[in-house]
């Protein structure tokens, strides 16, 4: 048999670059190999056949001689082959409060980097009320010149902005500060996902209302039953917030804050404020239960940090992940999400010794500002133990920590802001679970 | 030509690709700082049922007032199923007690222990509690449960009352304990080859 070489079609590194001016891993024999990183061509050639055995004849199944289902209807669905790739609620939780939960997406059955509507993560304080958009209003008020209400029709006459940018839970990744438990990549960083986000610049709105010099500050409220509210910076609001009414080209759904949210690139998920009814300026944060009581990083000391609100860089395997077994050795495809709120992905390293070699990984392009970002890179796997990371860099240079570094520097009581890097333990019989090194 | 020659005709070009450049404008908003003329007034009276929230220094607090004893009984029948007994061992958020953990190894965070502001809690149960029927609760019942969980949290005394004056002068335990965020606090290393595990 001879040595298996990727077939034209999966050598990326053509098209794909991971970062502007620097040479790119385009090499197509550039594997990690092994258990122990570039073990030498040899171990290529004597295992990575794949298992191609000569078959039987390939048949002419039914599909193709009878005319399948008449066009799929008003709304089109997944296969019904695809029925697993659901948001779930993490496993073993069991929230008492179903309207006060949150669903995952699936990271290992997506692809890309944006997410399907339907699979975009959910977290709910109050539930999903369903808002009439011809009653809903946004009002804008406090430290203006002229308080003003915009229907959805005022707002969709404002120029159109539409900006990729990933939207993640402050609390993903949250129970990694505790031992680990072997669950998968949906359960354990499942409150991230990525769309196409289409409304208004709340600066152009703002232009509007006209703000008041000593406005600093403004409070963004919700119309669900908890009308949760948070602090925004004005500057920030100022800066490349967007009052959202579409996802993905259609309207929002109503488990994202149809028909209107805030949405705050970069920031955590909690800030960009679901069905959106107020903004009110003022001069000082209003200290919301949503500030203090939660969304706060509690640390060592007994202090807690407040208004913490951007996502570190972080990066996450999704393929091979927690759960999954590998069916065969050889060639295997790893592939994962990295992301910052500092800006844009620079590069995602990835090793399979656990950390004591890395080799960079490739990155799927356009590598857009705040969005989530592709990363793969092939592997012959021998069969031996191995334990998959991969560690991201941002375009500010922040360079994605370990657990261990974490842990030393805020404790296990944090709650949020989770950003460590991931591993995952590939056994001899090709499970893979989540193990911390 | 002439250097003299060439400037009207400069200048005759220039005319031509600005009006060319304002004809295929001239519907279009210019990008100035004015208002789009979008959106409908709104007044105080429209917006009363809306504008409900406190701030930090208490300013929205409502008229009106409310004792511990009355807040026991609002709690005992509205609250006292998700909160449980003196705010403990519910289902939902444990309301008190924890003062002093915060720097343990089993941070409690309650209402006493946690929240820097007593403005807060008046907020959030105006807007958002009891959980069955949000907003639900008149100013005096807000004022009442509130006066009740600092109560149990050995913030106000049995006999004790809140009202709009009252409240923002509460001095919450933890109220010192925030600051400002300083992260990113903790930046990996990009090491390569022979790197130690996890350093």
């Amino acid at each position: 048999m001879p040595p298996y070489l990727p077939p034209p079609g999966l050598d990326a590194g053509a098209d794909l670059v991971a970062d502007k001016g620097k040479k790119a891993p385009t090499d197509r024999r550039r594997f990690l190999q092994g258990s122990s990183a570039l073990a030498g061509g040899a171990v290529a050639a004597t295992l990575a056949g794949p298992a191609r055995a000569a078959g039987e004849a390939l048949p002419v199944p039914a599909w193709t001689r009878t005319q399948g289902r008449p066009a799929a209807g008003p709304y089109g669905q997944p296969s019904g082959f695809e029925g697993r790739v659901i948001r779930r609620v993490r496993e073993g939780a069991q929230p008492p409060f179903p309207t006060a939960a949150s669903s995952l997406t699936p990271l290992a059955d997506i692809f890309g980097t944006i997410t399907p509507n339907g699979l975009v993560f959910e977290r709910h304080h109050a539930g999903i009320p369903d808002i009439d958009p011809e009653q809903h209003r946004l009002v804008i008020h406090g430290l203006v010149e002229r308080p003003l209400s915009f229907s959805l029709n005022d707002l969709l006459r404002f120029p159109a902005v539409s900006r990729v940018h990933f939207l993640e839970c402050a609390g993903n990744s949250g129970s990694e500060w505790r031992p680990a438990r072997k669950l998968t990549v949906q359960s354990l960083h499942g409150l991230l996902s990525c769309c196409e986000w289409t409304g208004v610049s709340l600066g152009t709105l703002l232009q509007e209302v006209g703000v008041a010099p000593e406005a600093k500050w403004l409070l963004a409220e919700g119309a669900d039953a908890a009308a949760m509210t948070r602090s925004v910076p004005l500057d920030k609001a100022l800066d490349d917030a967007l009052i959202v009414y579409a996802q993905n080209g259609e309207m929002l759904r109503p488990e994202q804050g149809y028909p209107l949210r805030l949405l705050l690139p970069g920031w955590e998920g909690n800030i960009s404020v679901k069905w959106l009814r107020r903004l009110k300026l003022g001069t000082a944060p209003w200290q919301s239960r949503q500030e203090t009581s939660k969304y706060t990083d509690l640390l060592p000391d007994g202090t807690s940090r407040q208004f913490s609100f951007v996502l570190d860089v972080k990066s996450v395997i999704t393929g091979p992940s927690g759960g999954q077994t590998l069916k065969s050795r050889g060639r295997q495809q790893i592939t994962g999400l990295a992301w910052s709120g500092h800006g844009r992905i620079r590069r995602v390293d990835v090793s399979i010794d656990g950390g004591r070699n890395w080799e960079e990984a490739v990155l799927q392009t356009p590598v857009l500002d705040r969005a989530l970002t592709r990363f793969s890179l092939p592997w012959l796997w021998d069969g031996s133990p191995a334990v998959l990371q991969s560690r991201a860099v941002d375009s500010r240079g922040n360079v994605q920590p370990t657990r261990s570094q974490l842990i030393a520097a805020r404790g296990t009581e944090s709650a949020y802001h989770y950003n460590g890097i991931q591993s995952w333990q590939v056994l001899p019989s090709g499970e893979v679970h989540n193990v911390h090194i | 030509m002439s250097t003299s020659e060439r400037k009207p005709l400069a200048a005759l070009i220039g005319a031509l690709l600005l009006s060319s450049v304002l004809s295929a404008c001239h519907n279009l908003p210019a990008r100035t700082r004015e208002p789009l003329g979008l959106g409908t007034p709104v007044d105080a009276a429209q917006l009363a049922a809306w504008n409900i929230d406190i701030d930090a220094d208490g300013r929205g607090l409502p008229p009106g007032s409310g004792t511990v004893a009355a807040g026991q009984r609002i709690y005992e029948t509205r609250c006292i199923a998700c909160h449980g007994v003196g705010g403990q061992n519910g289902i939902a958020d444990r309301l008190a007690g924890g003062q002093g953990s915060l720097a343990s190894k089993t941070p409690v965070r309650t209402v006493g222990s946690f929240w820097p502001y007593a403005t807060t809690l008046f907020d959030y149960v105006r807007r958002a509690m009891p959980f069955d029927s949000p907003q639900s609760l008149s100013p005096d019942e807000v004022y009442a449960v509130s006066a009740y969980v600092l109560h149990l949290n050995g913030l106000l005394p049995a006999d004790g009352r809140l009202d709009a004056a009252s409240l923002p002068r509460i001095v919450m335990p933890n109220r010192d304990g925030f600051k400002v965020d300083d992260r990113p606090d903790v930046v990996g290393t990009r090491c390569l080859k022979d790197c130690v595990p996890g350093s």
